[in-house]
């Protein structure tokens, strides 16, 4: 039972990858790697159960904060183009 | 000032600890001191980084917090019911992508946060520019615009979130 | 046993609703109109598998953490859909608006 829940999760996955390989934007890959991020927060967990570990759902954990940080940093980059400038240092120096 | 912000930062530590350890689930000399180191260095950068302020204290949130979440989450099922029915065309549904600008009351930050975030949390309507007395709101379709320009969870986030 | 049966109706619906989500990102005519349907799979999908989760494990400290896993997403999916949706709307992307009132055909 618990493989068919991770066999839909799966497609899921497989259908946002599909989506970020074809884009047709930068914005609609990011969408979908973010969505691709939850989805495997989703898997670990559900595969936690499945093998009856249940220490995996402490990287579920972790998986879902490294994956908004990383969404989040990936727009930052893909906006500004680049790492160092906030706002604020931008309106201060202009 | 500085006599609260200690007491902040002595039950920012308790909580902390109370997190690890719920978090290992190990009781052994070892890891708790291991947990006590981590959150001591962890109030250390939460205090020079100043965010232990009214923010992270919630406090001065309505005790109708409860009622308000189970509104979102009616909301929720509402709009995805919604959102899944437009997706596999059932019924010949199409969609009608609207922008449009709606007012906020909420003159506090966390108060327009909380009513931005309430609003992308449900499908179907996207908010993506905050301003101080607006917010401008993507909708999938004109039913889910006309139900968000009646302000009625902007009352919702009012009444149940912010009374002091 | 009726729990049992709950959890199984949870996670399926679940699952069901996340390869709706993704069948509606390649459904949709633009980005932020997709983005509304990558926000099914981010809410109520991830809510009923992590709640039918919850009632496999009972009152345990897996379910703590479920709940935590549920609270950390409830916050920040969100947060990162505005952050997506400003910042492309900030680089110029238009959203393709329906103007006449006809409808566009997903």
């Amino acid at each position: 039972m618990f493989i068919a829940v991770s066999v839909a999760i799966l497609i899921t996955m497989g259908l946002a990858l599909a989506r970020a390989l074809t884009g047709p934007t930068t914005y609609d890959r990011i969408a979908a790697v973010n969505m691709f991020g939850t989805k495997t927060v989703l898997l670990i967990a559900v595969l936690a159960f499945l093998s009856g570990s249940t220490d995996l759902l402490d990287i579920a954990l972790v998986y879902a904060l490294i994956n908004f940080i990383g969404v989040v940093a990936a727009l930052k980059l893909v906006t500004q183009k680049n790492f160092h400038s906030s706002e604020e240092n931008r309106r201060e120096a202009e | 000032m500085h006599g609260i912000l200690k007491m902040k930062s002595y039950s920012f530590a308790a909580l902390l600890f109370l997190f690890w350890v719920f978090l290992s689930g190990h009781l052994t000399p070892l890891l708790l001191g291991f947990g006590v180191a981590s959150v001591a260095l962890a109030v250390f950068l939460s205090k020079r980084m100043n965010v232990i302020d009214h923010e992270s204290y919630p406090l001065h949130l309505s005790s109708q917090l409860p009622a308000f979440f189970l509104y979102i989450f009616k909301e929720i099922i509402k709009a995805n019911i919604d959102v899944v029915k437009r997706i596999l065309q059932w019924q010949g549904s199409t969609i009608s992508p609207q922008l449009l600008d709606i007012p906020v009351q909420q003159a506090s930050d966390l108060g327009r946060v909380i009513y931005a975030n309430a609003i992308t949390l449900t499908p179907g309507t996207v908010s993506i520019e905050l301003s101080q007395d607006t917010i401008t709101i993507h909708a999938l379709t004109e039913e889910a615009a006309q139900e968000l320009a009646t302000g009625s969870m902007a009352r919702e986030v009012s009444n149940r979130v912010l009374v002091e | 046993m009726i729990i049992d049966i709950l959890s199984w109706v949870c996670l399926f619906a679940g699952g069901l609703l996340g390869i709706v989500g993704g069948i509606g990102i390649h459904r949709f005519p633009d980005f932020y109109s997709r983005l509304h349907a990558a926000g099914i799979t981010d809410t109520l999908c991830a809510m009923l598998i992590l709640f039918g989760l919850g009632l496999q494990a009972g009152f345990t400290l897996a379910a703590f953490k479920l709940a935590l896993i549920f609270v950390f997403l409830f916050f920040t999916t969100p947060t990162a859909s505005h952050a997506l949706a400003n910042a492309a709307l900030h680089s110029g992307l238009k959203p393709t608006l329906d103007m006449d009132g006809r409808g566009v055909r997903p």
